[in-house]
């Protein structure tokens, strides 16, 4: 609900940002007009005085050796400059789509992007100009391509169920491509098209740079329409992989359609040839991945340039591998994936952020110049069109597709224990949209291909029609199909709220069960990673479940986004705005609720309670930074309700001891933390990692007024980041059993032990403001006398000092 | 996985459990495996920290209540058995047993209805006195709820829920004003799970 004032403003936006558009579009063209010639009064060099007369003048008029005012010189910058608009021009795009807020729901963003690319490239055309030729096979491999793939690596869910993803994407994709190549080839033999001289390889060729699909539009339909959650991590893994995919089965053809004579010798030899590439490209990635997190043990020093060695090593491996021929999608991904574990460990809280930002960042410019590109080319090249085999491309695409998704789903609906129904497999083959890649592979194909051109025509005009009309359509297809269940003849509010309450707990006891996964392997991994891997490359690495360090930074993070807001208003934080009592709602009487009333109600529950099993669902956009506000409002509020329950002798207390920070805490953390290292010996502290100078074992000596509660979890506390003026804390997450959307660390393990003030006090002095503004008001909850601490929460982690009146359990089985 | 044999070894009485709760050897050893994963300590029990070291619960809205359903008043650990005994509330029903009907002797199987339905009532009702008041179920509306909803609807709502379950008027809903008001929804299906063998 808009007032007129806020159109007006709109329209005020949407026609300043068309106008910098057209600006931009505009100097673009002249820039792109070539060469401007010197002009001769305006050279630059100051001629000395003594020029001599010999000779005739090169120019008719008389060099005055005028100190020149103004000079342009155009040439020299002309390769960055016109880099620059490029990329600004597709920037503005991007802008100008979110003034609209409705388009980016209806419209998939590659669709714009398009869209733009076309505009300016009819303007181009119309002015007679040629796109600058910047895309050529080289500058795609080496400096377009890798960001992407870089992108989707670094936030690839480790909790992706890579069976699924990979039946989807990698096998669908295969089938896909030789499929469409196969019938495609077919029909080159039809003369009537006059597409005989495509042998079988080119339309291998051609088969596998169209195949891949990138299915990013569905994902936001998706999550609005409440998918079965595995679907969604199919689509989401596909379009994380497809890239990949494409780039692999491109090299692997593009190697077999050189070459003249195809024996079934060399089909094996293909195969045992694309194990190699990509087992290789995994070991390199994996290779380099740990010498990154190896270097980031040691760079606590020097924070600023820390997000450099991620980079650099990323692309190093890219490189590497392109050197050896081998996967080099693999080796990135591979590398990101391993990197990402270990070095968001070990390096500071901004380099993580600095560097999540930027690799996002640098993906998505990536991909948007392509599409912007596709769309400029569209208009300004020679097309080469041929009704019969763009058409049969089109319809081979959508039917095999169709056909793919179809099989691979029967084949393996099995054993899913939630099987993919028509709908969700009408969904999956319907959202196949064609991506960046396809028509940057086609673009970049060797000329020797002799009808290249007509290959890029055929690119152009699937993914145009896939990203437009699929794109557009997908949306009111999937919601039509999905009709909500608006005849739910609600029973009551009551039975809403139940259910959901159940659904929430079944998930909860099938996530407490691992049902998800294979746990048996993983456990084995994860054992060998905490005793052999963390202690080489994590520094100071320590034992699992810091959860307090994860919850401060949680709490640091949610306070900095408050304190980012516009108004900057403390009253907003969701934790003190729950915070206020309930009103004790004693004898009053009995309300009356209208239809109307219910109908709210029921509107309300279904619109707002929580999803089940929020965690892919984060995944919403590719384009986007993973989004977990959700999971931070449900540990945030859980903390404050926490806080608000607390009562002597409830279950809860005797884990849930809240400190406050005192106030007047020092904020100068100049001297370093002591290296709280919780030997057995410590077994109560309560105000645990407030260094100070004195203690070097780590016992508080100021702890006194607080010390009322004991604490258990002691090496959780161990919060010893290196002090840097910079002022974050050790980002010291929970990696304990199973690692979830460790993509953004932030979610992780539920902060019961909420300890997040006393280990400020080692995070900057800033920080530390800021979590002191935070946690101002709440600092009238103080713990809870000490007659209520029970027992065993005294007792120490490990086994050797143990509280003599812990009950022993009965039994001891053997442990492994 | 090892054979199931040797491993029914580590778990005490094993036949015992099999019968109380309905599970299979095969499930019980799976779940045995899953409680020595969880067992960080290898000390044989599971604390608060190593239900919370699950982070799929902690992104639970109501993770903390079913992490607390575990633990018996008064205990602070949970063994295998209690583990056991608590999750075969979410087996399948088996149809079969209750179409021969029970004999008296026989208890109540831990995956029947009413058990069921006995977990989701504890889930509200904190501090066990045997209904749930009002309080209590503006806590849980509080925990599904996202941030959006103000004090007011909450209220509303929290109201009108008391107001349709609460037949005989003392503001709180008991357990079996409870099971009364969802006695259209099937319970057995929504609170069970595969267990995975």
């Amino acid at each position: 609900r808009r007032t007129t004032r806020g159109l007006i403003k709109q329209n005020k936006l949407v026609r300043a940002a068309a106008l910098l558009i057209l600006c931009s579009g505009f100097s673009l063209l002249c820039g792109c007009r070539g060469e401007v010639p010197p002009k001769p009064t305006g050279g630059v060099t100051i001629v000395p005085p003594i020029k001599p007369d010999n000779g005739p003048q090169a120019y008719p008029e008389a060099e005055k050796s005028n100190l020149p005012v103004f000079t342009m010189d155009y040439p020299r910058i002309q390769i960055p400059f016109e880099i620059t608009l490029w990329m600004l021009l597709a920037s503005f795009a991007k802008i100008g789509f979110h003034v609209y807020h409705k388009i980016t729901i209806w419209v998939p963003e590659s669709c714009l992007l398009i869209s733009i690319g076309l505009i300016v490239g009819a303007i181009m055309h119309s002015v007679h100009e040629e796109p600058p030729a910047v895309l050529t096979s080289n500058v795609f491999f080496l400096y377009m391509l890798p960001p992407i793939v870089l992108d989707s690596g670094y936030f690839m869910p480790t909790r992706i169920m890579l069976h699924l993803v990979l039946w989807f994407a990698v096998v669908g994709t295969l089938w896909n491509s030789i499929g469409i190549g196969m019938s495609l080839f077919a029909i080159c033999q039809i003369e009537a098209f006059g597409v005989q001289d495509i042998n079988l390889q080119e339309n291998l060729l051609f088969a596998s740079i169209i195949s891949a699909v990138d299915p990013v539009a569905v994902l936001n339909v998706f999550e609005d329409v409440n998918v079965n959650e595995q679907l969604y991590i199919v689509v989401f893994g596909e379009c994380l992989f497809n890239d990949a995919v494409t780039v692999v089965l491109y090299n692997m053809f593009s190697f077999v359609a050189e070459m003249p004579v195809v024996e079934p010798v060399d089909v094996f030899l293909g195969v045992a040839r694309f194990f190699v590439v990509g087992l290789g490209g995994m070991g390199f990635g994996i290779l380099f991945g740990f010498v990154a997190a190896f270097t980031t043990r040691f760079t606590s020093k020097v924070r600023e340039i820390e997000p450099l060695f991620i980079f650099m090593y990323s692309y190093l491996a890219y490189l590497v591998a392109e050197l050896f021929a081998i996967s080099s999608i693999m080796a990135i991904v591979t590398c990101a994936l391993t990197m990402k574990y270990y070095v968001e460990e070990n390096v500071s809280q901004r380099s993580c952020t600095t560097i999540r930002h930027v690799v996002k960042m640098l993906g998505s410019i990536s991909e948007t110049l392509i599409f912007f590109f596709l769309g400029v080319v569209t208009i300004t090249t020679e097309h080469e069109w041929n009704w019969g085999y763009i058409l049969f491309t089109l319809l081979f695409a959508f039917v095999w597709r169709g056909l793919g998704v179809l099989v691979l789903t029967q084949i393996i609906n099995p054993f899913r224990t939630i099987p993919f129904n028509l709908k969700d497999q009408f969904g999956l083959a319907y959202g196949g949209l064609r991506g960046a890649i396809s028509f940057a592979l086609a673009f970049t194909l060797p000329d020797n291909i002799g009808r290249k051109q007509l290959f890029v025509t055929a690119t152009i005009a699937i993914i145009l029609f896939t990203v437009f009309l699929q794109g557009i359509s997908i949306r009111p297809l999937i919601e039509f199909i999905n009709v909500r269940r608006t005849n739910r003849n609600l029973g009551t509010i009551n039975v809403e709220i139940h259910c959901r309450l159940m659904e929430h707990t079944i998930a909860g006891i099938e996530d407490l069960c691992g049902q998800w996964s294979h746990f048996y392997w993983k456990d084995k991994f994860m054992k060998f990673n905490n005793r052999i891997l963390r202690r080489i490359l994590i520094r100071d690495s320590r034992a699992e479940s810091s959860i307090v360090a994860l919850y401060k930074k949680l709490e640091l993070q949610n306070a900095m986004e408050i304190l980012d807001t516009v108004s900057g208003d403390i009253s907003a934080a969701p934790s003190i705005v729950s915070l206020y009592e309930e009103k004790k709602s004693s004898a009053k009487p009995k309300k009356k609720f209208l239809a109307a009333d219910l109908r709210n109600m029921h509107d309300i529950l279904s619109k707002n309670m929580y999803k089940i099993r929020q965690r892919t669902v984060a995944y919403t956009n590719k384009h986007t930074l993973p989004n977990d506000s959700q999971t931070k409002e449900i540990l945030i509020r859980r903390h404050t309700s926490i806080r608000r329950s607390l009562r002597p002798g409830s279950f809860q207390s005797t884990s849930h001891k809240y400190f406050s920070l005192p106030a007047g805490q020092s904020l100068d953390l100049k001297f370093p933390p002591a290296r709280l290292s919780y030997t057995d010996d410590h077994e109560t502290l309560s105000e645990v990692a407030y260094p100070t100078r004195r203690s070097r074992s780590g016992r508080p000596t100021r702890s006194s007024s607080r010390a009322m509660m004991p604490l258990r979890r002691l090496d959780t506390l161990t919060e010893a980041p290196s002090v840097d003026t910079v002022g974050d804390g050790g980002r010291i997450t929970d990696h304990g059993v199973s690692r979830t959307n460790s993509s953004y660390s932030d979610s992780h393990v539920a902060p019961r032990r909420h300890l997040n003030s006393s280990n400020d006090n080692d995070s900057g002095s800033v920080d530390n403001l800021r979590n002191n503004h935070h946690e101002a008001p709440e600092e009238e909850e103080e713990p809870q006398p000490s007659s209520s601490s029970p027992v065993w929460a005294a007792e120490p982690r490990d086994g050797t000092t143990r509280n003599p009146l812990l009950r022993r359990p009965q039994w001891n089985p053997k442990k492994k | 996985m090892g054979s199931s044999s040797s491993n029914m070894d580590h778990i005490p009485d094993a036949q015992h459990l099999m019968q109380e709760t309905g599970f299979s050897a095969a499930h019980l050893v799976r779940l045995y495996e899953r409680f020595d994963f969880l067992d960080k300590d290898d000390r044989g029990e599971l604390r608060l920290d190593d239900f919370e070291a699950v982070s799929e619960l902690a992104m639970n809205p109501i993770g903390d209540r079913i992490i607390r359903a575990f633990f018996s008043p008064g205990r602070e650990t949970v063994d295998f058995p209690s583990f056991v005994r608590i999750l075969a509330h979410f087996r399948p029903t088996d149809t079969n047993r209750t179409r021969n009907g029970r004999n008296g002797a026989q208890p109540e199987p831990a995956n029947s209805r009413t058990n069921k339905l006995k977990f989701a009532f504890q889930l509200y009702d904190q501090d066990r006195d045997g209904k749930i008041s009002r309080e209590e179920l503006l806590q849980v509306l509080r925990a599904m709820l996202e941030m959006q909803v103000t004090e007011e609807q909450l209220q509303s709502i929290a109201e009108r829920a008391i107001q349709e379950a609460d037949l005989d008027l003392d503001d709180t809903i008991s357990f079996d004003e409870f099971k009364k008001s969802l006695e259209k929804v099937d319970i057995e299906h929504k609170m069970s799970i595969r267990f995975l063998e």
